[in-house]
């Protein structure tokens, strides 16, 4: 069994696991949207990105398609990892204001601002409904069709499916247009951020792992002394 | 034909080969696609009417191209290797009669700064250029694979047969060559790791899927040498355990698709390809695989889901591809250009090769040297050489003698060079430092004329279309960038917007699915490197300094100059020009499009730009 280390704490993962699965067996979230237990890993939406590597030579991978291997060292919430995340919600967002699951993922990781013209979209080109569909319903009734900014999911030719049995699979699993938010208007495009309304518990301080919202100490519930001075030292000792 | 045996058998062919060869005169005759376009076809004709009807001991050779695409069509005049460029079928005979006197016509000779240059290895373009790979482009015939027998062809092939695939893999190993396609991983590393997979069926594939704009080494290969990019890769697929092969090609590329097809058949009629390859019990084949011309199918992991029918779109790594490729299987991908290379490391060892270039990158590059120089064409230089020599040496500078701002270099993932860095040598390394990549070879050079916002905005485009839209960051990242590009470009930008894209462009390299997006970027960043004046005088003084940008300019016609003789009037696609005949005319700035035909078709210099 391989021996990883995350976030600080090493354990022996099942060989063939991801690190999302290890990350999630210890308790740790890695937000995630387009990955779901019972399809194939798709590694399209890149939110579950995680820092691996020590010292020096780090870099971002998702989590949900990256084997666990001996000696893997994984910081699932270094400053690059979340704002790296954030830049990508935003790109999200404003790409489909509308889903619940974007605002909700916003509201938890604390993003504040939306700086992209809202394009008003309903489909985030996740693959999880192509995936249901062709994996779990065996009908692979829909598909993607063009590439780049004239990319669509669709029906062979727009035309009704003959493969489609209406058995709703997609849309159970969109996480774009069934549960629809509806707090975002063309002026704020994010919403009334009702999953914000607890209080954020912050973990343990543990390296970059700054705050359970992924702020830089901006709520001011735990105490944030010159943690950035902290963690550089530690980096330190670490390259050392 | 016979079917070769063994090495000696190949040995023997080549000696009848050449003891059959008339000992007369050669012409080499331009005639890849490019030369093709120009014409070479209706110039071939008439070479062999002009052979014909002067009944001379002439030998017309039909090859691909010669690399100097300024002077298509041109030709090649052998054994004293004469060069005749821009020909027209009329010059033909002319020329025909001047080979068989053995005279030189020195009307189509090259010229350059006020001198002649009759020979080949005179003219300025040629004589920096290092021509390993492309050397044998004039000489051979691609749809004659006795041709490329006479010339030692696939020598290499019968001499690695004898070898066992490890002490191939250390050849190519200790030789340092570095992938050609782009991201130059060793491809002696590659070999190794493949060789190294347990199972029966491996694959070995040519990636020939070459899209960057201005970018064109690899059909030109193709098409004029087929069987040297074969012989390569039967090479490395004997020595990574492949017993079949592909070889991705754009079916933009017919005439390489064509040659390429050709060559297969003939090399499997001789026993070069196919069962029991030069009677050692070897056996590979190589089907052909035209793709359909999507940017993201070079990348490998969008290649193999194309050719496996699969929508073209890249896939996570690990596994690798060398672990867990095409089908499932082990599979090695290599770029047209490093497998060109593989039968000369064979053939002359990998102590000459790594002889060649500097401490990391060896060997030669070919790059595609297009845009605002005066010799443009297929440049084949060894690593090291600073951008300056094949810029201003090989290439002869700007043609109108605006100066030379900058060179884009790797295509649309590549980067922007500005030209205090030309002192720069030519390598991985030095490349990626500046901000930029070697990328397949395409090299764009941009004189003052060019608007670097424009520069990046036209990558961008490019890019946001060529996505394949798997991932968040390079799909929905290129379309936001080229959206500030544009609000630039017209004005409307405000000063964050910089911020904004840079902030974009390093979440997208970080977090980027596959090599496509990761650099797509690139454009971006280099050209906000080097030149975020230029940005900032679009966003803050409202002007593009190069007069490129439409929002910024204006179109104005001077009514001193003017002779008002209607022709702006009558070229105007909107119909925004007034004015009587013979009176001066005047552009209605409203319905003006700038496009800038008026400026063309005037004959006196009436219509004027105002940045």
């Amino acid at each position: 069994m391989p021996k990883v280390t995350i976030d600080g704490i090493g354990f022996d993962a099942p060989k063939g696991w991801t690190v999302l699965e290890a990350a999630r067996f210890l308790g740790i979230t890695i937000p995630t949207l387009c990955y779901h237990e019972g399809l194939s890993i798709w590694g399209g939406c890149r939110l579950c990105i995680v820092e691996i590597g020590a010292g020096g030579k780090t870099k971002l991978v998702t989590s949900c398609s990256y084997p666990v291997e001996e000696g893997l060292v994984v910081k699932t919430a270094t400053q690059r990892v979340i704002h790296a995340r954030k830049v990508i919600l935003e790109l999200l967002i404003a790409q489909c204001p509308t889903s619940k699951k974007l605002q909700d993922l916003a509201a938890k990781m604390g993003l504040g601002r939306v700086r992209f013209k809202p394009k008003w979209e309903k489909c985030i080109y996740c693959g999880l409904c192509v995936r249901m569909c062709e994996e779990q319903m065996m009908a692979s009734a829909i598909g993607s069709v063009n590439r780049g900014n004239k990319l669509k999911i669709t029906t062979p030719f727009d035309k009704t499916s003959e493969a489609c049995r209406r058995c709703g699979g997609c849309m159970y699993i969109c996480p774009a247009c069934t549960v629809r938010c509806e707090g975002p208007s063309p002026e704020n495009v994010l919403c009334g951020r009702c999953e914000n309304s607890m209080q954020p518990t912050c973990l343990d301080v543990y390296d970059h792992y700054t705050c359970w919202m992924g702020l830089k100490g901006d709520c001011g519930t735990c105490v944030q002394e010159d943690l950035d001075k902290k963690c550089e030292a530690k980096d330190k000792e670490e390259a050392k | 034909m016979v079917k070769l045996k063994s090495g000696e058998q190949l040995d023997k062919y080549c000696e009848d080969i050449l003891k059959k060869a008339r000992k007369v005169p050669m012409i080499a005759i331009s005639s890849g696609t490019c030369g093709q376009a120009r014409g070479s076809l209706k110039l071939i004709e008439a070479f062999q009417d002009a052979v014909k009807e002067i009944k001379g001991e002439v030998e017309i050779k039909i090859t691909g191209c010669h690399g100097f695409c300024e002077a298509e069509p041109n030709v090649i005049v052998f054994p004293d290797e004469i060069f005749y460029r821009n020909l027209k079928p009329e010059n033909a005979k002319k020329i025909v009669q001047a080979t068989l006197k053995g005279e030189v016509v020195s009307e189509f000779v090259h010229k350059e700064g006020g001198k002649d240059f009759v020979y080949l290895r005179d003219i300025p373009f040629y004589k920096k250029q290092m021509r390993i790979v492309l050397g044998h482009n004039p000489k051979i015939d691609p749809v004659n694979i006795e041709d490329y027998i006479a010339f030692g062809g696939y020598n290499s092939l019968a001499k690695a047969l004898h070898r066992r695939p490890e002490e191939i893999i250390d050849e190519i190993k200790r030789s340092g060559i570095r992938g050609r396609g782009g991201a130059g991983f060793p491809t002696g590393r590659k070999w190794e790791i493949a060789g190294s997979q347990k199972g029966d069926v491996k694959y070995f594939i040519c990636n020939a899927d070459e899209g960057d704009p201005g970018a064109y080494m690899d059909r030109s290969l193709l098409e004029g040498n087929p069987h040297l990019v074969m012989e390569g890769m039967i090479i490395g697929a004997y020595a990574t355990g492949a017993t079949e092969g592909w070889i991705y090609v754009r079916n933009e590329y017919p005439l390489a698709v064509k040659h390429v097809t050709m060559a297969i058949e003939k090399a499997t009629e001789l026993g070069l390809l196919g069962d029991n390859i030069l009677g050692s019990g070897y056996n590979f084949r190589i089907k052909i695989v035209r793709g359909a011309g999507a940017f993201v199918c070079g990348e490998e992991t969008a290649l193999i889901r194309s050719i496996e029918g699969k929508r073209g779109e890249s896939r996570q790594r690990p596994p690798f591809p060398a672990v867990k490729g095409l089908f499932g299987k082990p599979t090695n991908i290599n770029n047209v250009e490093t497998l060109a290379n593989i039968p000369k490391i064979i053939e002359k060892g990998s102590l000459w090769f790594s002889g060649i270039g500097t401490e990391t990158s060896k060997g030669t590059k070919i790059f595609s040297l297009v845009g605002k120089a005066k010799n443009t064409g297929l440049v084949e230089v060894p690593m090291g050489i600073t951008i300056n020599e094949i810029v201003h040496d090989i290439g002869g500078g700007s043609p109108d003698g605006k100066a030379i701002k900058a060179i884009q270099s790797g295509g649309p993932s590549g980067g922007c060079i500005p030209r205090e860095l030309f002192d720069l040598p030519v390598d991985y390394e030095s490349l990626a430092n500046a901000g930029a990549i070697m990328g397949s070879g395409g090299m764009i050079v941009m004189d003052e004329g060019t608007c670097m916002v424009d520069i990046a905005r036209y990558f961008t485009n490019f890019l946001r279309e060529e996505s394949c839209g798997k991932c968040v960051p390079c799909r929905e990242g290129t379309q936001r960038m080229f959206e500030i590009l544009e609000d630039i470009s017209a004005g409307k930008a405000q000063e964050e917007s910089i911020e904004i894209l840079e902030e974009l462009g390093s979440v997208m390299k970080d977090t980027s699915l596959c090599g496509l997006g990761q650099t797509s970027s690139n454009p971006v960043r280099s050209t906000l490197r080097y030149f975020k004046e230029e940005y900032l005088a679009h966003i803050k003084k409202k002007e593009c300094p190069a007069g490129v940008c439409k929002e910024f300019i204006r179109f104005s016609i001077d009514p001193q100059k003017c002779i008002g003789c209607g022709l702006c009037l009558k070229n105007c696609p909107q119909g925004a020009i007034t004015g009587e005949l013979k009176k001066p005319h005047s552009i209605l700035p409203k319905q003006c499009i700038k496009c800038g035909i008026c400026m063309d078709v005037c004959k006196f210099n009436a219509v004027f730009k105002k940045v």
